[in-house]
């Protein structure tokens, strides 16, 4: 049978109350989700049942994975952090610009590396044959893009305000209006896949994929900030989004920390 | 000094699909060069289901060992903002693939040289809908075997658990590497400390 959300609510609350617990008897917090996390469904035969087998970079100079692969103007073009110029009429929705800086776990800037942006359209949307659900595609709008960042370690994109979307979790599950991101480190070892929400939506309780941070910190780092600041009169409204790329203690611990 | 925690990661979902792949993601080999290679293989979950919606990224050093510093794996046309395809000649390590409907994956890439005391491999990345966070594993061509048996990460392994870890070779400079997420003989997935 269907799970409800009251059944997924008790389940979230079950897993955040095990992991506050964990910590109050001495475990370390943890930054990112766990892979096992049951109140999403699809990760229950999706993660591996053997622990990770670490490897200690500090020890292994020659790891592939210190390195990463290169983009550069080549790459990107001019318009790719623009998402509302990409088809001859406007998207349909509120148009926002979103900024901010990659960093390493050093804070230092990550420089010239590439990220990628995609999302539903203001309707909840994807421009995807897999998303069937009830609600209009916008021939004006596709919801990929993609930038460089700059010697600021800094990005900026033009898009919409997406959606929010139900999904098949469970009944009644919706989620909140999000953007995607793939960004890439100066190691491969500090690639990240992740998620951008948007300040005081009601959805997140109800999100097991958000839920799935079980710290509160860290979930509060994937909710953007709404920066008067950054909004233009007339035409858009600013958020403001910092990216911190993790990665293995020989990319950032330098002069004792 | 304090420092930033880490922004968490998110699963890529089921909708990367137009957003991420790129035409020529798996042609990473400039064309007729006679170090190329296929490697290949399935993205099964726990219960030996394929993963059609799985997205792998390789990357690896070209036959000297060298890390590749060259952009241009999504070169792009101005005129069109389309994709170009690569430049023909610049080997840039880096390639990406969805899985198909059958959960199969393919990449042409450059034989990689060995970089220290490792055996040659490629740096394997998994994004998947139900992935909380990627995976990270280390497709190492089957030979030469005493490289293998010196490699220290296969070498602090248990032999069945090593054997996730090495690609099986098929005709055609072809290597076949699977990806179980998960149960009986479950891939090797990497922590970086
Ligand atoms: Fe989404």
């Amino acid at each position: 049978m269907a799970l409800t959300q009251q059944d997924m609510d008790n389940e979230i609350a079950r897993h955040r109350e095990a992991y506050e617990k964990s910590v109050a008897e001495g475990a370390p917090r943890a930054d990112h989700p766990p892979r096992d996390y049951p109140p999403y469904r699809s990760s229950l035969l999706r993660h591996p049942h053997q622990p990770l087998v670490v490897v200690a970079t500090a020890r292994d100079p020659e790891a592939v994975e210190l390195g990463s692969p290169a983009f550069g103007d080549t790459d990107v073009t001019e318009l790719d952090n623009d998402l509302t110029r990409r088809h001859r009429g406007e998207p349909i929705g509120e148009r926002i610009t979103v900024t901010g800086r990659v960093l390493d776990r050093h804070g230092r800037p990550v420089r010239g590396q590439l990220i990628e942006l995609w999302q539903a359209n203001a309707a909840g949307r994807y421009a995807h044959q897999r998303d069937q659900h009830p609600a209009p595609l916008d021939p004006n709008f596709t919801g990929a893009g993609r930038t460089l960042t700059d010697d600021d370690g800094g990005y900026r994109f033009t898009t919409i305000k997406p959606g929010a979307y139900p999904w098949r979790n469970h009944t009644n599950a919706w989620r909140p209006a999000h953007l995607h991101f793939s960004v890439f480190g100066t190691a491969f070892t500090q690639r990240l896949v992740t998620q951008m929400y948007f300040p005081n939506d009601p959805l997140f309780p109800y999100d097991p994929i958000l839920q799935s941070v079980t710290d509160d910190a860290a979930r509060q780092r994937l909710v953007a900030t709404y920066d008067h600041s950054l909004s233009t009169p007339e035409w858009s409204l600013g958020y403001r989004w910092d990216i911190v790329l993790d990665g293995p203690a020989a990319t950032w611990i330098e002069d004792g920390r | 000094m304090s420092t930033p925690r880490p922004t968490p990661s998110h699963t890529v979902g089921p909708f990367y699909g137009y957003a991420l792949p790129f035409p020529g993601g798996g042609e990473t080999a400039p064309p007729g060069d006679p170090d190329t290679i296929t490697v290949h293989g399935h993205v099964l979950d726990g219960e030996g289901t394929a993963v059609p919606d799985a997205l792998i990224e390789i990357w690896g050093p070209g036959p000297d060992g060298e890390l590749p510093r060259k952009g241009g794996s999504m070169r792009r046309d101005p005129v069109t903002g389309g994709f170009l395809g690569r430049n023909g000649v610049d080997f840039t390590g880096f390639g990406r693939v969805p899985t198909d409907a059958d959960g199969h994956w393919a990449v042409r890439t450059l034989r990689p040289g060995a970089r220290g005391e490792h055996a040659p491999y490629l740096s394997v990345c998994v994004f998947a809908r139900g992935l909380t966070h990627h995976l990270f594993t280390r497709l190492h061509l089957p030979e030469p075997a005493d490289a293998l048996a010196a490699d220290p990460l296969l070498a602090s392994l248990p032999p069945a658990r090593a054997a996730t870890l090495v690609a099986r070779a098929e005709p055609h400079r072809t290597f076949r590497f699977d990806i179980r997420l998960q149960g009986a003989d479950e891939t090797v997935f990497l922590e970086f400390t």
